[in-house]
Order: C-alpha cells, then sequence, then structure tokens
C-alpha cells in the first residue's frame, strides 16, 4: 500500500500533504473493493445466467426494499465520510497559521515573480526556510494563472483583479517545481518555477544577501541583470541565443528586427524601451504577442539598466 | 351509432418493400424532410462526422505528446487542436449525439407517435445545428481559436484567435438544442399511445424526458454567457474585465451553470440506452424502474447546483467551495443506485452476449470508474491537488466516451438492424468492442497516474518524468483508432451487403420492435395500444402488438 501510494503521488514535502494522500488511498480503496465486486458480479451473472434458449423464462423481480435500502444508505455512510474528510483537510490548506512569513506572488504570462516583505525580488525561483509556514499573496498581471507545487499538494487560482492566497510549510530542504495550471496561452506549460527550501539560517543568510544587492549602487548593467532575473524575463526570453517563448537577448542589440506588420526597424535603445514599456505594438515575425506591459511597473533607471545589460549581451 | 374500435394483434411485415428509407428517395425528399427518422439520420451522419474530426484531432495532439518538448507542432498550432478537440466533441458530437440523432429516431416510435408534436420545428433544429457548425468550421479554417472549449476570460477576450465566430456557432447550436428539447418534452407529455401511461415508458424515454428539461432550462445561460463575451470583445462592456470594474470569476460561474448540468445532457441518455440493453438481453423486467426513473431526474436537478464544483481553486468564497462540494456528493448515490440496479435486473436473468451487450457490460466497468474518480475529485482537499490535472481529463474521458460513446455504440448496434434493415457481422463487431475496451484503458488508464503524479492538463511540453506514460497513452489511442475503423469498415459492408434484418432481432418488448426493419414511412399504419411494460417478458408477446384501426386502409399490412 505504501509503494502504491509512492508509485501514484509526488513525495510527501508539505505538512499537509500525508493528510491529503490518506484520503486519497482511502477513496482509492474503497472505490477499488466497490469497483470489484461490481466487475465480479458482472462477469458472474453474465456467465452463470448465460443465454440457454430463445424461450428461457425469468423471474419477475421488481423490486426488494431491504435491498435497495442498503445499497442506498451505505453509500450514503461513506460519501459523508469523504465530504468531512475533505472539508477537515480544506479547513487545514485555507487558513494560514497566524505567523506565517508572507510573500507577494505575481503571475504573469509565462512566468513567476516573488517579492519578499523588506523588498527583495526574485522572479522564477521562490526560496523559503524549511519549518516555517509561508503564506503566498498572489495576484496576476495579465489572465488568469494557478501556482501548484505537487509536492506540496497545494494549488490556487491567480487574478488579476484581487489577491488570492494559500499557504504551506516544507518540512525539509529540498527543491520543488512550480507549475502554472490554469491554461494561460503559447507558453503555458513552459510557465514553471522551482520552490527552493532552505535551512532557517542559509534563507536568511540569502535574504540579506539579495538585500544588500538590490541597495548597493550597482553598475547600470548588473542592475540590469538583477532586473532580468527578478522580473523572471528568463521564462520567455534566452540569453544563449535559444528560441523561446519570445526572442532571444543574445545579439539583439543593434540587430534588424522584422515585425509582424511587415515593417522593421534597427533595435537600438528607444525600441528596446518601447518594447519593454508598451509592449506588443511591434511584433517581431514568428513569436507570439505576449509580452506584458511593464509601464508603471519598471522605474526609468531599471530600463536604463536593463538596456545597458542587453547592450553587454552582444 | 359509433361502433367500439376493435382491439386486435398487429404483426410486423417481416422485409417490407416501401420503407421510409426508400418510400420517395429524391434528394429533395430528404433535406425538406419532415419525417422525425430521417431527421435522425441527417444527425446521425452529422455527428458521426464530427466524432472522426474530433478523433483526427485527438490522434494528432497524443502523437504530438510522444516527446516532452516539441515533437512535429508548434504551442499555438497544440493550443488550437485541443481547443477544437473539445468544442467539437462537446458541441457537435457528445451533445447532440444519443438525443439528436438516435433519440430523434426512435422516441416518435416507442411512445407509439408517428412523429414528433413539432415536425417543422424538428428540420429547423437541425439545420440551426448544420448553421452553428459551419461557423465552428468557419472559425477552424480563419486561424482557429485557442481558448480552450470553455473560453475563460480575460484570456479570450484577449486572444487574437477566432473566439467570436466559435462562440457564435456554440450559441447557434443552442438554439438547436433547446428546440430539440421542447419538441420532445412536448411529444413525451401529448402523443403517447393510449395504454402507454408514465409507469410503461420505456427508461429510455425517461432519460430523454430528464435529458430534454435540462437543454430547455440550463442552455439560455450558456447563450447569455456567449453573448456577454461577445459583447466584451466587441463592444468592451466591462462585465469580466477587472479593469472595467468586471469580475473574471463571474464568466465561470455562468459558464458552469451551463456546463455542468451539460455533463448530464451528455450523460443521462447513455443511462437511457444502457436500461433499455440490459433489460432487452436479460430478457428480464428490470429491477426497480421508479429507482432508474427518478434517479435520472434527480441527477438533472441536482446537477443545476454543483457548478461550483470546477471552480474549487478559482478563488470563489470558502463557503461556496465548502457548500458545493457537499452538493456534489448527492450527484453521485443517484448514480450509484442506477448502477446496481443494472447489475440486480442481470441477476437471473437470461443473458444474450450480443455485442450491444457487450458495451453495455463495458459502460457499467467503465462508467464506475468514471464516477468513482469523480467522487475522488468532489473530496475537497484531494481535489486541490488533482484540479486541472491530467486526473481530471481521465475522469472526464472516463464519463464521456467510456460512459457516453461506449453506451451510443451500444445503442447504435442494437438500433441497426431497426433503422437500416441489415445485419451487421456480429463476429467482428464483438472483435471491435473488445479492441476498442483495451484501447480506451490504454489511453486514459495511465492519464490518471500521470494525474495523480501532478502533471497538468493543456500542457504541450511536459517534463521528462512523464513521457513514459504519455507514451502509452499515445499508443493506446491509435489502438482506439483501429477499433473505429473496424466498426467503420463492417457499418459499411452491412450496408452494402448486410443480411436482411428481422422486424425484432434481439427480441425486444417495446413498440420500435412491434414494427418492420426499416420502419415504415409512418412508423405505425394502426392506432397501437399498450397492455404491458416494455420489460414485460413474463407476459405473451402477441400482447405487445395490440392496435386498434386507424381509420385508414392500409393494403401492405394485411398481408400477414
Amino acid at each position: 500500500m505504501q509503494r502504491l501510494r509512492e508509485y501514484l503521488l509526488p513525495e510527501q514535502s508539505s505538512t499537509v500533504a500525508s493528510d491529503v494522500d490518506n484520503l486519497f488511498m482511502f477513496i482509492n480503496i474503497i472505490g477499488g473493493l466497490l469497483l470489484l465486486g461490481i466487475t465480479i458480479a458482472l462477469i458472474y451473472y453474465s456467465w452463470k445466467y448465460r443465454r440457454k434458449s430463445v424461450e428461457d423464462v425469468t423471474p419477475v423481480i421488481r423490486h426488494n426494499l431491504a435491498l435497495e435500502l442498503t445499497w442506498t444508505i451505505i453509500p450514503l455512510i461513506l460519501i459523508m465520510i469523504v465530504f468531512a474528510w475533505g472539508f477537515r483537510g480544506y479547513m487545514n490548506l485555507r487558513n494560514a497559521p497566524g505567523d506565517s512569513m508572507e510573500v507577494y506572488v505575481t503571475g504573469l504570462s509565462f512566468g513567476w515573480q516573488f517579492t519578499y516583505t523588506n523588498g527583495v525580488m526574485s522572479g522564477s525561483d521562490l526560496y523559503v526556510p524549511a519549518g516555517r509556514p509561508v503564506k503566498l499573496l498572489m495576484q496576476s498581471r495579465d489572465v488568469i494563472h494557478s501556482f501548484f507545487v505537487p509536492d506540496f499538494r497545494i494549488k490556487q487560482d491567480l487574478l488579476p483583479n484581487r489577491y488570492t492566497t494559500q499557504w504551506f510549510q516544507a518540512d525539509k530542504p529540498g527543491q520543488h517545481v512550480i507549475f502554472c495550471t490554469e491554461y494561460c496561452g503559447s507558453g503555458h506549460s513552459a510557465m514553471m518555477g522551482r520552490v527552493i527550501v532552505l535551512p532557517e539560517n542559509e534563507f536568511n543568510d540569502w535574504l540579506a544577501a539579495e538585500k544588500a544587492k538590490s541597495e548597493q549602487e550597482l553598475p547600470l548593467a548588473r542592475l540590469g541583470e538583477n532586473v532580468f532575473s527578478q522580473q523572471g524575463c528568463m521564462a520567455c526570453h534566452s540569453l544563449d541565443g535559444a528560441a523561446g517563448i519570445g526572442p532571444t537577448m543574445k545579439g539583439l542589440f543593434g540587430a534588424t528586427r522584422n515585425f509582424t506588420d511587415g515593417t522593421s526597424a534597427v533595435a537600438d535603445e528607444s525600441y528596446l524601451r518601447e518594447a519593454i514599456l508598451i509592449s506588443n505594438t511591434k511584433v517581431v515575425t514568428g513569436y507570439p504577442p505576449a509580452m506584458p506591459n511593464y509601464s508603471g511597473v519598471l522605474s526609468d533607471r531599471q530600463v536604463d539598466a536593463l538596456i545597458e545589460y542587453i547592450k553587454e549581451l552582444n | 351509432m359509433a361502433t367500439l374500435p376493435v382491439l386486435k394483434e398487429y404483426p410486423a411485415q417481416e422485409h417490407p418493400e416501401t420503407h421510409f428509407l426508400n418510400h420517395d428517395k429524391s434528394l429533395k425528399s430528404w433535406l425538406l424532410t419532415v419525417d422525425h427518422k430521417r431527421i435522425g439520420l441527417m444527425y446521425l451522419a452529422s455527428v458521426i462526422f464530427f466524432f472522426f474530426v474530433g478523433g483526427v484531432l485527438a490522434l494528432a495532439l497524443r502523437l504530438e505528446l510522444w516527446e516532452p518538448a516539441r515533437n512535429f507542432m508548434d504551442a499555438d498550432t497544440y493550443n488550437r487542436i485541443f481547443t477544437l478537440h473539445g468544442a467539437v466533441m462537446i458541441f457537435l458530437f457528445i451533445i447532440p449525439s444519443i438525443p439528436a440523432a438516435l433519440g430523434n429516431i426512435f422516441l416518435p416510435v416507442m411512445l407509439g407517435a408517428k412523429d414528433v408534436a413539432f415536425p417543422r420545428l424538428n428540420l429547423a433544429s437541425f439545420y440551426i445545428y448544420v448553421g452553428g457548425a459551419l461557423f465552428t468550421l468557419y472559425s477552424m479554417a480563419h486561424g482557429g481559436i485557442d481558448t480552450g472549449w470553455t473560453f475563460y476570460t480575460p484570456y479570450s477576450t484577449t486572444s487574437g484567435s477566432a473566439v467570436i465566430s466559435m462562440t457564435f456557432g456554440v450559441f447557434v447550436m443552442g438554439f438547436s438544442s433547446i428546440l430539440t428539447g421542447m419538441n420532445f418534452i412536448v411529444t413525451i407529455h401529448k402523443m403517447r399511445a393510449p395504454g402507454l401511461v408514465w409507469g410503461k415508458l420505456p427508461l429510455f424515454i425517461w432519460s430523454l424526458y430528464a435529458t430534454a428539461i435540462i437543454q430547455v432550462l440550463a442552455t439560455p445561460v450558456l447563450a447569455i454567457t456567449l453573448l456577454l463575451l461577445i459583447m466584451e470583445r466587441t463592444l468592451g462592456i466591462g462585465i469580466f474585465d477587472p479593469a472595467l470594474g468586471g469580475d473574471p470569476v463571474l464568466y465561470q460561474h455562468f459558464f458552469w451553470f451551463y456546463s455542468h448540468p451539460a455533463v448530464y445532457i451528455m450523460i443521462v441518455p447513455a443511462f437511457g440506452i444502457i436500461s433499455e440493453l440490459i433489460a432487452t438481453f436479460s430478457r428480464k423486467t428490470i429491477f426497480g424502474y421508479w429507482a432508474i426513473a427518478f434517479s435520472s431526474l434527480a441527477i438533472a436537478f441536482i446537477g443545476f447546483l454543483v457548478w461550483g464544483h470546477h471552480m474549487f481553486t478559482s478563488g470563489q468564497s470558502e463557503l461556496s467551495t465548502v457548500v458545493f462540494s457537499f452538493l456534489t456528493f448527492f450527484v453521485g448515490l443517484p448514480t450509484g443506485i442506477k448502477i446496481l440496479n443494472w447489475v440486480a435486473t442481470m441477476y437471473k436473468g437470461s443473458i444474450w452476449m450480443q455485442s450491444p451487450m457487450l458495451y453495455a457490460i463495458m459502460f457499467l466497468f467503465l462508467f464506475t470508474i468514471g464516477g468513482l474518480t469523480g467522487i475522488m475529485l468532489g473530496a475537497l482537499s484531494v481535489n486541490i491537488h488533482l484540479h486541472d490535472t491530467y486526473y481530471v481529463v481521465a475522469h472526464f474521458h472516463y464519463v464521456m466516451m467510456g460512459g457516453t460513446v461506449f453506451a451510443f455504440l451500444g445503442g447504435l448496434h442494437f438500433w441497426w438492424p431497426k433503422f437500416t434493415g441489415k445485419m451487421f457481422n456480429e463476429l467482428q463487431a464483438k472483435i471491435a468492442a473488445v479492441i476498442l475496451f483495451i484501447g480506451f484503458n490504454m489511453t486514459f488508464l495511465p492519464q490518471f497516474v500521470m494525474g495523480s503524479q501532478g502533471m497538468p492538463r493543456r500542457y504541450y511540453g511536459y517534463i521528462e518524468q512523464f513521457q513514459t506514460l504519455h507514451q502509452y497513452s499515445t499508443v493506446g489511442s491509435w489502438v482506439l483508432g483501429v477499433g473505429f475503423l473496424l466498426i467503420f469498415w463492417y457499418l459499411v459492408q452491412s450496408l452494402r451487403k448486410g443480411e436482411a434484418a428481422p422486424s425484432n432481432p434481439w427480441g425486444g418488448r417495446s413498440l420500435e420492435w412491434m414494427i418492420s426493419s426499416p420502419m415504415p414511412p409512418h412508423n405505425f399504419d394502426y392506432i397501437p395500444v399498450v397492455k404491458h411494460g416494455p420489460y414485460d417478458y413474463h407476459q405473451p408477446i402477441a400482447e405487445f402488438r395490440l392496435g386498434i384501426d386507424d381509420g385508414h386502409s392500409h393494403t401492405e399490412t394485411k398481408a400477414h
């Protein structure tokens, strides 16, 4: 039974996982027994009562109150157990402990961005400490996305007009995949991320180092590199020339870009600025118009920094 | 002084020269027919065509998923194909499949009527369906649509694909569904043969009655929703767009308020067919007639109250989520009762394992899996993990394909001799059924495993750990393809040179078996009178063929 559970379900990496899995296995076992019973009856009756002659006379059995009551009441009890168990587990999944660490999550086509309360930002990778509850305050910048970590058994949609929340507590250090599970377009299946669970002290070191990095008076290109990673740009734009959902950043600056409307332009500073802030006014041939709009999201200094960083990639 | 009509036996004429298929052979007599049987056949040809289209799309999807990354199509093409597969299968195949095709052909006959209550409206329904289907084909040709068959906002209001023509097509088809439903309700109420009281209705009729009620009550909500979506896109009215004060979750409520009851439009008629098959091939009175009849109505009613179980992770309130979960389990109860009633009907029967019965047995097995995994998805904490994964994909294919499609095939084989007048090759039919059963389980069982392991649905690419299971599933889809080709082949052979069918090849007791195969142009040349229930196998068969003269002279039926 243990091995069946381990085959069917991902590893149990959060405090709620084992209760969810036990209910999953309970329903499988009860359901399996019911299915077995029905299958045996079907096969046995098909053989035992097979037709001997076209003139076979069969008994008239229209009702059997005791039998009908039995097969109404027993399933009724079973489904009430399943409901109550699922309800208890759900309440557990919904109510974050009061001492949870809060992280803001933004979903955008097609990446994840995480902001800590001290201002540190991280793209794609959510760093959390082991053994501490983490509450996610989530919203979408465009269409609906859904934040799913199979190893934690948690999932919640992100909406463009309000915050939705969920919480988890990872019990030991490790890495866990994040999937988007609400269909969001071309890059839906590529909208992945990782939860990186660190021991409490390592997490604190990471947070402090990131904080220091963001506060330093960095050279523009280095700041650009940070912004690129914090905003999750690499979900769509590669740095090594590989095609993604959007064009690669390698060799972009100064190259001639051909657009879907038939026009073309050289990728200079003004073009890059427009492409970031008022996205999709010009769409490069061969790519979907999927770039989110960063007007009002990035400061002028951050845009300058991104342009310097892109220049450096040539 | 008027004389009392004489009740006498009207045996069916075997192998009639003139029947509804050949009494007028002109193209016009088909295209402008008001005969429910011919309209039903035109529906049948259409739904089979669209099943083929949807099936080819499914094979393409499965082939693309052979590799974790790109195999032979890009992400945008994949997204368009899965959207079309869903939309074609649901709106063009499965919703009209049993009610509009088989229901149209057999509902009036089983009631002892000469046609539906509104024959011209029936023809109009068909052409409205064709009109809607043309819009769908137009959207396919003009860039396709990439929103998923659910058209969720805000993606559907921002996507650059042919959302308007597609949703308009679905909007138009909704009217076809509503009109057919109204026609059936009136026909069942007003046109039953003398003696055919509600308690003697074949259970297929009860299931069509429950279905028709859902069609009439739920489809308008879909129409409103799609119209709002079209207005949102063209006029920017801001019902669903948060930037204008709207709410995208509201769309989901509207959509599922129709689309959850629509699940029962798809499955309840299948229950009706299974009741007919189990009773006929067990040659036995059905166990729990009223339990089966009323559980269809109960499912239709509760089905209106559970739409929120599609939205447990959507951001609706926790209270709604809990209430919807609680109510959802009460759909499971009548459904389970039906399954046990069917099994109990086989007890001490005289079971004749012909291909339609084989499909019924397979239905019981596959649909039980579909139902039990539905209980799994209704359990709140487990649902959070399984929602929008392949587990859901496998669950609804077990219900829709293992359930409705297998029942549809059972019904098609069961009634094939009746409306074509030809038998098919029974051995090939059994082989095809077994191939389908194996192929179906090979395709969809691995998807339960993938889903519980965390594989999300609607994914063009996937991480490598899922590749083996995806490949099993793809091989299964090929087996399914072979099974369907075999069915197509032997049914065409049957039409070309099949043995002529007797009027009652399976020994049925309901009214359609008491007339010729194929049926006479006006079904009955007399007024049938019903004395016994449709499953009263202990009564002499002569008492199922009773009727009174309808006042016209018919020379052809006097022959026997």
